[in-house]
């Protein structure tokens, strides 16, 4: 029986896989093609429905709501890789070196996880955004800072595990420093567990990001991102209702794609998560 | 239980200093000169004095900390640059309008998220569960402030059922209020319930694991007795950490919700702060959004060590 729920295809796997590339293809195809200019303000074409002019209309200045999609897709993503990936790198380094020494080492950056985590992404941003001033580079920092202590948990708690086994011991008895053991033995096990983690933080980043962009915290105009299309739209929400449509689907789509491409990479990983129901 | 709540509450002290000289770093040191931040390039050289002196930066980093944290300790949040008002004040009337927001879609989202958890773990993979499943999915998907966007859209625009944004006050009764906060607060929920849906279901299928439950169900308890009495009590301890985590998403999403709706909460004050570059506002709101988030994570962790023996230390 398990031999055969594991040959079942992993359909979440499919099926966030292909959202995501929909989502990747779109955002590199946005750089070399869209079919208008997406910051070409055409006053003589605004607030047109979808059909009416372009597959989606457009918006109060006569932009091409498609292509400003399309390049909305780039942005996103231009905003969440760095950050993520920043985070990650940060993250892993830390709960790396807490699994590999301890004690009070492990104390301290468990509890300074602890303090991060207390600031909201959005917060975050405020802050920073004080800081540096609001703007792509304040939205990249604030999205690593909170991406952080989760990949220092997540890395801790997987890296604790692999300490334990035996050829980690072993490793330890013939002398092998603990860097070194970190770097050949232990991430190439976590590596798995961490790209399950990235794709999902990947998820969270885009929609942080189309929150910050909401805001005015994200991208700069008249760069397009799906977060101002949105806060565009609320002031014409009664003449032109559809403008507030395309972009939460793109984002919604977005963050189902990359989170069932995470779930499914994890069953995919781990067949053993599968429980039991109430005994009948 | 008693060392037990003396740690924690060591710990909780330590934290909360952590995290204040965190947010004073970044807010008063690390830009070198805060004045000329919250004035701009443009600004005369007499008027950055002023401020300086009025912010009283030119004494040291250290006594300013400590003038901060011992001012907040009696109440006195300073003095905001652009509203001339004592930030207590401000946040006073803001936390009126956060508080209740948060706390509404904290209860929603529970109310949600506990039985549709509990129903799909019951009966694994049946099409309650697929169904949950489909829609704790979609709900994590969707951001807050879309779901705002699309309530005005229906609920307001075209339906004209309820305000499309703006905040009556409390003065004006509860039900108008209550009206003002209740869409806001149901965009705020869905998302986290999506999250505490699948947390419920993983945690109540983890206890229906367990050996306990074979038990009673082998000492003839029916199967809704055994969900009622061994399954759900047990299930809910992951249930209300996550539950503590989330509430840091709750004032997060209370920021873009608030501006969704035009509601003057603490996180529109935030964002405000933000555009008017009035650095004394922001220190104090950031600090107040972390505070109360790691003072109710250490209220539930004593909550559950009250709960649950097996967390007790033995002394």
């Amino acid at each position: 029986m398990r031999g055969i729920m594991r040959l079942r295809p992993n359909t979440t796997l499919v099926v966030g896989g292909i959202l995501t590339a929909i989502l990747i293809a779109t955002a590199l195809l946005s750089l070399v093609w869209t079919p208008e200019l997406p910051t070409r303000v055409r006053v003589a074409m605004r607030l047109k429905a979808p059909l009416e002019n372009g597959f989606l209309g457009t918006d109060h200045f006569g932009r091409d709501v498609t292509s400003l999609l399309m390049a909305g897709a780039w942005n996103s993503l231009a905003i969440a890789w760095p950050a993520v990936l920043l985070g990650a790198a940060i993250g892993t380094a830390i709960g790396c070196a807490a699994a590999a020494w301890k004690g009070i080492a492990d104390e301290i950056a468990m509890r300074a996880s602890d303090v991060v985590f207390a600031f909201p992404a959005v917060l975050s941003a405020i802050m920073i955004g004080a800081l540096v001033g609001s703007g792509p580079l304040a939205a990249v920092l604030a999205i690593a800072v909170f991406n952080v202590p989760v990949f220092a948990r997540v890395t801790r708690g997987v890296a604790l595990q692999i300490w334990t086994l035996d050829y980690i011991s072993a490793a330890r008895a013939l002398g092998k420093h603990p860097i070194k053991i970190t770097l050949q033995d232990v991430l190439p096990n976590i590596a798995g567990a961490l790209i399950v983690q990235v794709t999902i933080q990947l998820a969270l980043a885009i929609l942080t990001e189309a929150g910050l962009s909401y805001l005015g915290l994200g991208v700069r105009p008249p760069n397009p991102s799906w977060g101002r299309m949105l806060s565009d739209s609320q002031t014409y929400l009664s003449q032109a209702p559809w403008l507030a449509i395309a972009p939460g689907v793109a984002i919604a789509l977005s963050v189902l794609g990359l989170n069932l491409l995470g779930d499914g990479l994890r069953d995919a990983l781990d067949p053993t998560l599968r429980g039991r129901g109430v005994p009948a | 239980m008693l060392r037990l709540i003396a740690t924690r509450l060591l710990s909780l002290a330590i934290t909360l200093m952590a995290v204040s000289l965190a947010i004073f770093l970044i807010l008063e040191v690390l830009p070198g000169d805060p004045a000329a931040i919250m004035l701009g390039t443009a600004a005369r050289e007499d008027t950055l004095a002023a401020l300086r002196l009025e912010m009283g930066l030119d004494r040291p980093a250290l006594v300013r900390y400590l003038e901060w944290v011992g001012g907040i300790l009696h109440g006195d949040l300073g003095t905001s640059f652009t509203y001339k008002l004592p930030v207590s004040t401000l946040v006073a009337e803001r936390l009126a309008i956060t508080v209740p927001l948060s706390l509404l879609a904290i209860l929603i989202s529970t109310a949600l998220a506990l039985p549709l958890g509990v129903a799909a773990a019951a009966k694994r993979d049946g099409p309650v569960d697929k169904a949950v499943l489909v829609f704790s999915q979609l709900g994590v998907a969707v951001p807050n402030f879309w779901i705002g966007l699309l309530f005005i859209l229906f609920f307001s625009t075209y339906l004209g059922w309820f305000p499309a944004g703006g905040f009556p006050g409390w003065a004006g009764g509860i039900v108008p209020a209550f009206k003002a906060l209740l869409l806001p607060a149901v965009a705020l929920a869905l998302p986290q319930a999506a999250v505490l849906t699948r947390v419920t279901r993983s945690a109540t299928l983890e206890v229906i694991g367990a050996d306990f439950v074979r038990t009673a169900r082998a000492k003839g308890v029916d199967r809704s007795a055994t969900l009622r009495r061994h399954v759900v009590p047990n299930a809910l301890i992951p249930v209300t950490t996550i539950l503590g985590l989330q509430l840091s998403f709750f004032f997060g999403g209370a920021i873009l919700v608030e501006n969704v709706f035009n509601l003057p909460g603490l996180g529109r004050l935030a964002y405000q702060a933000l555009a008017q570059r009035d650095l004394i506002v922001i220190k104090d709101i950031v600090l107040i959004f972390a505070g109360i988030v790691i003072v109710v994570n250490f209220l539930v962790d004593i909550g559950y060590a009250l709960l649950d023996p097996r967390l007790r230390s033995r002394s």
